[in-house]
């Protein structure tokens, strides 16, 4: 069977090449300073949804984004990659929001998508780390959902899904339709293609194509493959009361600058194994390492 | 996150060079795919746009991906399973990721499912390949074949094998045996046409196979029974899906042991002819030589690059007596000296790519309609500049990368001994490039009639009529000082009139024509980019100290000292 497969991704600021001028005085971030990348996890996530394309033919791959309206550069390197199509969900409503309006506002993107067989994302984003976003989504779809993913297989209309736990793996199986997010741990994403880069590199939501050249707009209205979407808040008749800072109770109170100090020291002899041993689990246990 | 092409200003310069316009719209004959092919390029800074995109995803995986398993692949290597190999556990990745980025059939057409692209971007990601595994670019590399295939054989062959390249699978060329191996005249591995079933059928061994066990190998054999020299030997398509080779052994080598060499038995393999007969060797193996020979040019400019950086970074951190040893005189000329080398050689690279390339998409625009008499000018002309330039390309460009990576040792010292550090593994990886696809020596056989004939004269005039930054003045007069001692010395080797003696003296007198060469395109380099000027600086001073050398040998040399030199 083929299936509708959406990927939730995110355009985060990289946070893996911090500088040292990566923070405002305020504590925030200062996006101008980092580039903004296709998040980590959210790449796994996409290889996983583009091996269940090669596994199912026929399925078709949306990227799904909220953000401002360049994140369509996340849209793109999906296409690069082997995606279909995407959608931007961008509105200056849906700025400012926490994880419950964003996970609302995705949710009602995805319900106006209508035809969904398996939500896949990330584990979490680098920018914010919190993990909440998926398993929202899936409460406020009323789906399952399933975790940590590491390899997700889809046979007889139910996925069969290997999550990474402490200390090892589990097999889980779940129904269909089922949001999914995949660790870190999952199989990298494949690299960009060389055809489909040249294929899809005028893929232009309506917005950049009003500000392209008259070559690309005709080739936007000749290829109807490379237009992607741009959904407003209204189109997917979100609350205005549910998205953006109208529907984020979480407030930032202050933020502190910590800066990591070792605290204390331990001295082990070489020849002391035991003692090594009993370090590495300590490590492990407080997760320094592991 | 390391990307071999935005890490490198070099190759951006490269392959933006004024003449790939022409290059391109003649490759893409007006842009005319744009209609059929949603991947194909509008016009020409879409195709460079590509270009520079695709290059990028090239240079991502070669430093993200193949770089880091170089070490492993070394330390595991291939092996023999049943008959076949199995790459290091990093080689299938690597192969897994080009395949998965489509980076395979870079330069066939786009109706065999290629990415229709010039040679230049091309020979590019190879350079790059070249410096993150240069035995990795063995077995990616071999796509090369496929440009045979692509001339020579016919159109059903062409549609059965092609799309299958593009698609990933590998590819070999069977050429040396145990006794044929700078000659290949006496190639022994035998073909017989089976009447009752219609096929050819090889028996026999072939040795020192690079990638033997790959998809689809063209083998040269002999097909005229009786026969003895190369006018007996035809060139033959192998398919592994129909069986009859084994891989007897894979040899154990100094350098890039991640790439499998192979001996293999032929038992009553099927094979299809390539071609027509007898023309293997004279006709196909030629050219399939001269491609294979721009890629070791290519493999040679990469390992040379990683020579470079290795002893760079390591000059930089590694202090003694206070300070940082490339602070030191003796040590930065040494690496000024390598960065020199590697960037005439990269240079001389690309131009000669651009010939090839002109030429080579001339002649496939032939088989489509007949060329105009200024075409079929421009054709010629560049044919011939390719065929004097990719000996040069080939033999100078591999014996720079050993001085380079024979230097990149000495920068580190003892520590350059140990196998703890990457330039152990680049000094054996470069050794073979002087030897394989021809020897030094054989290079210079081909490029010495270009001496004699004066096709490098009359490009070094070409290069010096050309417009050149007012600072490099004193570099052109160097330069125009040591084309006249090149002239005399020509003059005083041909005028002898002994084939023998000229043949004595030709590596020198090729070299020369060489270093002349490299000057002019460092400093054109440089006219066009700041950052060649240090290397224009270092390389026309270097060339000229050869060629002084290499002049004073030759002059003061009598008929009667040749034979101290005889066997």
């Amino acid at each position: 069977m083929s299936l509708n497969i959406v990927v939730l991704a995110k355009q985060v600021p990289d946070t893996r090449n911090v500088g040292k001028d990566a923070m405002k005085e305020d504590g925030t971030i200062n996006r101008s300073a980092l580039p903004a990348i296709f998040n980590p996890e959210d790449l796994n996530a996409l290889e996983q949804a583009l091996r269940l394309k090669e596994t199912h033919p026929g399925s078709k791959i949306t990227l799904l984004t909220m953000g401002l309206p360049r994140a369509a550069e996340v849209i793109r390197e999906g296409l690069y990659r082997g995606a279909d199509t995407g959608i931007v969900l961008t509105d200056r409503a849906l700025g400012g929001a926490d994880t419950l309006a964003t996970s609302y506002s995705l949710a009602q993107a995805i319900r106006h998508l209508a035809e969904y067989d398996i939500i896949i994302g990330g584990r979490q984003a680098i920018d914010g780390d919190t993990a909440q976003v998926g398993p929202q989504i899936a409460e406020k779809l009323g789906l399952p959902q399933v975790t940590y993913a590491e390899e997700i297989k889809v046979e007889d209309g139910k996925a069969t899904i290997k999550r990474r736990i402490e200390n090892g793996v589990e097999v889980v199986e779940a129904p269909l339709p089922l949001v999914v997010t995949v660790n870190g741990s999952a199989a990298p994403c494949r690299p960009r293609n060389a055809r489909l880069i040249q294929k899809f590199k005028y893929a232009a939501t309506p917005s950049e194509k009003g500000a392209a050249s008259e070559e690309v707009k005709k080739l936007l209205d000749t290829r109807s493959y490379l237009n992607l979407y741009e959904w407003s808040a209204a189109e997917v008749e979100a609350d205005p009361a549910q998205i953006g800072m109208p529907g984020s109770p979480t407030k930032v109170k202050t933020v502190v600058n910590v800066v990591f100090q070792a605290k204390e020291s331990k001295r082990i002899e070489a020849a002391d194994d035991a003692a090594i041993e009993d370090l590495v689990k300590d490590l492990i246990a407080n997760h320094t390492i592991g | 996150m390391a990307n071999f092409y935005t890490d490198n200003k070099a190759l951006k310069h490269h392959l933006t060079h004024p003449l790939m316009r022409r290059i391109v719209e003649l490759k893409e004959r007006n842009f005319a795919d744009c209609e059929k092919f949603d991947y194909a390029p509008m016009n020409f800074e879409d195709a460079m746009d590509s270009y520079e995109k695709v290059l990028e995803i090239a240079g991502e995986i070669s430093g993200e991906i193949v770089a880091p398993n170089a070490e492993s692949v070394d330390h595991e290597g291939p092996h023999v399973v049943d008959g076949h190999v199995e790459y290091a556990e990093g080689t299938k990745k690597n192969l897994d990721a080009l395949v998965k980025a489509g980076l395979m059939g870079i330069s066939l057409p786009r109706r065999y499912n290629g990415l229709n692209f010039s040679l230049v971007p091309y020979i590019m990601a190879a350079d790059m390949v070249s410096r993150a595994d240069a035995s990795f670019v063995n077995i990616w590399g071999l796509q090369d074949c496929a440009e045979t295939i692509y001339e020579f054989a016919d159109e059903d062959q062409r549609q059965r094998f092609l799309p299958r390249v593009c698609a990933g699978e590998t590819m070999a060329m069977d050429l040396t045996e145990p006794d044929a191996g700078s000659d290949l005249q006496a190639v022994m591995l035998k073909a017989t046409f089976n009447e009752a079933d219609g096929t050819w059928r090889l028996n026999g061994v072939k040795r020192f196979i690079t990638n033997g066990d790959g998809h689809i190998a063209l083998v040269l054999a002999r097909s005229e029974e009786g026969s003895h020299d190369g006018r007996g030997l035809s060139m033959f398509i192998y398919d592994r899906n129909d069986g009859g080779v084994t891989v007897r052994r894979i040899e154990n080598k100094m350098g890039i042991k991640g790439s499998p060499t192979c001996e293999l038995v032929f038992k009553n393999a099927k094979a299809e002819l390539c071609g027509s007969r007898k023309l293997g060797l004279i006709k196909y193996v030629m050219a399939l030589m001269n491609g294979a020979r721009l890629g070791i040019a290519a493999q040679s400019v990469g390992v040379s690059e990683a020579a470079y950086r290795e002893a760079y970074a390591y000059a930089q951190e590694r202090r003694q007596f206070g300070k940082a040893i490339i602070e030191f005189p003796a040590v930065a000329e040494m690496l000024a000296v390598m960065k020199a080398k590697l960037d005439a050689s990269r240079s001389l690279l690309y131009e000669t790519t651009r010939f090839v390339d002109m030429y080579k998409t001339y002649e496939d625009i032939s088989r489509d309609r007949k060329l105009e008499p200024e075409e079929r000018t421009e054709m010629k002309y560049y044919s011939r500049l390719a065929d004097a330039f990719t000996p040069l390309a080939k033999g100078m460009g591999s014996e720079f990368c050993n001085q380079n990576a024979y230097d990149s040792v000495q920068v580190h010292g003892g520590s350059g001994f140990m196998k703890d550090y990457a330039c152990e593994r680049i000094y054996r990886d470069a050794r073979i490039t002087s030897i394989y696809e021809g020897t030094t020596q054989l290079q210079v056989v081909a490029a010495i009639r270009h001496v004699t004939t004066g096709t490098y004269l009359s490009r070094i005039n070409e290069y010096a009529a050309m417009e050149y930054a007012e600072e490099y003045k004193p570099l052109l007069d160097k330069l125009a000082a040591m084309t006249a001692l090149y002239t005399e010395a020509v003059e005083a080797v041909t005028a002898q009139k002994n084939t023998e003696y000229t043949d004595f003296h030709a590596r020198r007198l090729v070299e020369m024509a060489g270093h002349i060469i490299m000057g002019y395109l460092l400093i054109g380099d440089a006219t066009r980019c700041e950052c060649f000027r240090k290397s224009a600086n270092v390389y026309v001073r270097f060339g000229e100290a050869e060629v002084t050398r290499h002049h004073k040998f030759i002059s003061e040399f009598a008929v009667e000292d040749f034979e101290s030199y005889k066997a």
